[in-house]
């Protein structure tokens, strides 16, 4: 057998057009509707090289994700081709996704029959004729680079003890960068659809919907709704066409989970989806997906050909009548588009602008019939409830938020990657404990949670437990899962400036106090670090301070009176930047003075002397000939032309170049 | 003229607006006038309700794009990690501001939001490579290598740019 939609002898009947209702379990535990030895061990010997525990040849997995291919994963994978050509040596090449540790990529494992797997860090390809010697021909485990073992740790560190991974509990993303992303085969064989199954054969709609009730999850697109809520409300409705939609157009800045999921898991998701459907009685469902995710569109285009090519899509899905279609739409880049009525719009063809709520889409949804939007992680939750039952996934967590949240950590932090850690543990475990702390020996600043709808919080409030309450207490929210962290070199007013820059160019348009306000608001923070004409007009002072003392009240009529979510919380980037860094407010206003070095326009930029060999490199790179000097001798820069771009202070080799 | 792209949709209403426009720029690399009105024609709804979608989208050009199409990450992460001097060091070098092209085609500059690879910020993309953890003094050597290719060849990254 080479996969599981191969018939194992006569006697098995699945085909897609009308599949066998015990193909998922057959999968797994043998033939069921006849006793042979033969077909057993086929079936098994199949599911064990899936599952890498039974091959012949060494595989070597290398992690495709977009991360990967950004860091060299293609080059590497090339080079270890090539130098398997060389040397003549048979071995399985297989991309998988992401395993989470993006910092380290490209990860290589290597796993040699009769082994545990082991993954390697920071694969370069000059190294690779020497990794693949050691590795493949002396059979030795390559001490360099090694990132630890997935099974027993025989003399190499296991990957649950590495400190990134130590502090995580993986439910979401148990299978990402382990199971091949793009084969359905794999993923059978790793309990894959099982819950699918469970739910199609054993329990009702209904049941569906009270289990994920049962369960306390919650959305994980920012909100934070009861999953089990919405889909009960969806459920009760009476009409001939409901819809689903799996929301995947994260369009925050800083975020990258579902790209991530979607593109190292796609069928965990895919399978959440379908019991969604069922659980709510739709028939078709959407995936909205950005555009600028190709890889993700294209491994969910292929999972849904493979899922309708083995009966497990379409209709009369596994002999029982239920029948799913899934399309997928591509975004267009829009982050409005992630709030659910204007995602609806979207779809439909129009602007996405958002629609005044109620109706709710439960109740007048896609083309005005009944419609669930749920997050993309979220959908990844739902077999896993299932399969642990809801009791367990509730003992997760805290008291109102259950089970687990993933997080994109990045910014100004060692560790960047994806992690995903039970509700209810701190901020500061997150930051330092798995994220590995500030490089360079950096303080810490801030982290800025939620994306544009979420604040910065500062070392005082690091204690904070992750769950919707506590960051909401605190000035942040949950949001997507955006975890940017920010050192000392980072200006709080520089950010909320970069925030509001942000929300005002993708606010729809639609309602006042999102379209004008935001403008306005971002015209004042504008105003705070600008360095006007030498005479420095009293006028511009004036507005500057009349500016700052309006900035509170704008920022809470925009807050209340906005059409949605995202205009309603538009102003928390600057509202959490006044609570917590007030001070640096204040120093930009009264002492016009940016400490962060950050608000070009408040400092002065000078050469030093002895430091600069007049190479003239910065003369060239100048826009506006700011710079003089004789070749070979010290230069200036002429302060009355300078525009305090930074350019020279960036491009220089002999760091002659000061900031005050 | 492009009914052959119409034949694949079968819906003739504003949901297949969107798909149309995307797969019409996909092969023209912008939204050619002419495009929109067979579009407007075809899915029954009026040209300024198209252009209107057409201008909603960031997607969405009415312009021709240069040879090469340089985007440049401006999510939070990049922000962080000084992506604002990347911007400006690729505007000087090119003598252009974001979102334009340059007088020979070669090159077209654009922002986006966020490409979802804050793990490696900050982060530029041409064409279809990434190139992660750049400073600013990688750009001349990045540029110039589009600069010599020829369309048709596919740039290969090198290694010391995206390590």
């Amino acid at each position: 057998m080479k996969d599981f939609n191969q018939l194992c002898c006569e006697k098995c009947w699945h085909t897609t057009d009308k599949s066998c209702e015990h193909f998922i379990q057959c999968c797994t535990e043998g033939p069921l509707c006849h006793n042979d030895d033969k077909c057993e061990y086929e079936i098994t010997s199949l599911r064990k090289r899936l599952m890498y525990e039974e091959h012949d040849h060494p595989i070597i997995m290398i992690g495709m994700g977009t991360c990967g291919l950004a860091s060299g994963a293609a080059k590497v994978k090339e080079a270890i081709e090539s130098e398997l050509k060389k040397l003549n040596i048979e071995a399985t090449i297989e991309g998988t996704g992401c395993i989470g540790y993006c910092a380290v990529e490209p990860i290589v494992d290597i796993k040699l029959p009769g082994k545990d797997r082991i993954s390697y860090q920071e694969i370069t390809v000059k190294e690779v004729p020497r990794f693949i010697k050691t590795t493949l021909i002396d059979k030795e485990v390559y001490k360099e680079k090694v990132l630890g073992s997935h099974g027993k740790s025989n003399g190499v560190i296991s990957l649950k003890q590495v400190p990134f991974f130590e502090h995580q509990q993986k439910i979401v993303l148990a299978n990402c960068g382990v199971v091949n992303p793009d084969s359905i085969d794999a993923y059978l064989a790793n309990d894959g659809f099982k819950a699918f199954d469970k739910v199609l054969r054993l329990m009702k709609p209904e049941e569906v919907v009270k289990e994920v009730l049962a369960s306390g999850l919650r959305g994980r697109g920012g909100g934070g709704f009861p999953t089990g809520k919405k889909w009960e409300l969806a459920a009760k409705q009476k009409t001939d066409q409901k819809y689903l939609i799996c929301n995947a157009d994260e369009g925050d800045p800083g975020a990258f989970m579902d790209r991530s999921l979607l593109e190292s898991d796609p069928y965990r998701v895919i399978e959440g989806i379908m019991i969604g459907a069922y659980a709510i009685g739709a028939t078709t469902a959407y995936i909205y997906c950005r555009a600028e995710y190709p890889l993700a569109i294209e491994r969910l285009q292929n999972s849904i050909a493979k899922c309708e090519e083995y009966g497990i899509l379409g209709d009369n899905i596994l002999n029982s009548g239920f029948s799913l279609h899934i399309k997928i739409k591509k975004g267009a880049g829009a982050f409005v588009c992630g709030e659910e009525t204007a995602l609806i719009g979207s779809i439909e063809g129009r602007r996405g602008m958002p629609k005044p709520r109620p109706p709710y889409p439960t109740d007048a949804g896609l083309f005005g019939k009944p419609t669930v939007i749920n997050n993309v992680e979220t959908f990844a939750n739902v077999a896993p409830i299932i399969l642990m039952g809801a009791q367990k996934f509730a003992s997760i967590g805290t008291e109102k938020s259950k089970g687990t949240k993933v997080f994109a950590l990045s910014g100004n932090i060692k560790n960047t990657g994806l992690v995903e850690v039970p509700m209810g543990v701190t901020l500061r475990d997150v930051v330092f404990k798995i994220g590995g702390g500030i490089p360079d020996k950096k303080e810490f600043k801030a982290v800025q949670i939620g994306g544009p709808s979420g604040g910065c919080l500062p070392e005082s409030v690091i204690d904070t437990s992750v769950d919707y309450e506590s960051l909401k207490q605190v000035g942040a929210m949950m949001g997507s899962g955006g975890f940017v962290v920010m050192d000392g070199e980072t200006c709080m007013v520089d950010v909320a400036k970069y925030f509001l820059t942000f929300i005002q160019e993708e606010s729809c348009g639609k309602c006042v106090p999102c379209r004008e306000g935001t403008k306005r608001m971002l015209e004042i923070i504008e105003r705070i670090p600008k360095r006007y004409g030498s005479d420095g007009s009293k006028l511009d002072q004036l507005q500057r301070f009349k500016g700052m003392i309006h900035l509170q009240r704008l920022a809470d009529v925009i807050k209340d009176t906005s059409l949605c979510g995202l205009g309603q919380s538009a102003p928390n980037p600057v509202l959490s930047g006044l609570r917590y860094f007030r001070h640096e407010y204040e120093e930009h206003l009264y002492d016009r003075k940016c400490s962060s070095g950050v608000c070009k326009e408040l400092l002065t930029f000078s050469i030093n002397n002895e430091m600069c060999s007049g190479c003239g490199l910065c003369v060239k790179k100048c826009s506006v000939e700011a710079i003089v000097g004789e070749k070979g001798q010290a230069h200036y820069i002429l302060d009355n032309k300078c525009i305090k771009c930074g350019m020279c202070y960036e491009i220089c080799r002999f760091n002659a170049i000061n900031i005050n | 003229m492009h009914n052959q792209i119409f034949e694949n949709y079968h819906l003739k209403d504003r949901s297949s607006l969107i798909p149309l426009l995307q797969e019409i720029q996909s092969i023209y690399g912008y939204l050619p006038e002419n495009a929109l009105r067979d579009i407007s024609d075809f899915v029954h709804v009026p040209l300024s309700r198209v252009y209107g979608v057409a201008t909603f989208y960031n997607q969405f050009r009415l312009t021709p794009l240069g040879e090469n199409v340089i985007r440049v990450c401006r999510g939070t992460a990049c922000h962080v990690k000084n992506s604002a001097n990347i911007l400006y060091a690729l505007e000087t070098e090119l003598g252009i501001k974001a979102g334009q092209t340059t007088r020979d085609k070669k090159f077209t500059l654009e922002v986006v939001n966020c490409i979802g690879a804050c793990s490696i910020a900050p982060v530029i993309l041409v064409n279809e490579d990434y190139h992660g953890r750049i400073s600013v003094k990688d750009i001349p050597k990045i540029l110039k290598k589009y600069q010599t290719a020829k369309k048709t060849e596919k740039v290969e990254k090198s290694e010391e740019v995206s390590q």
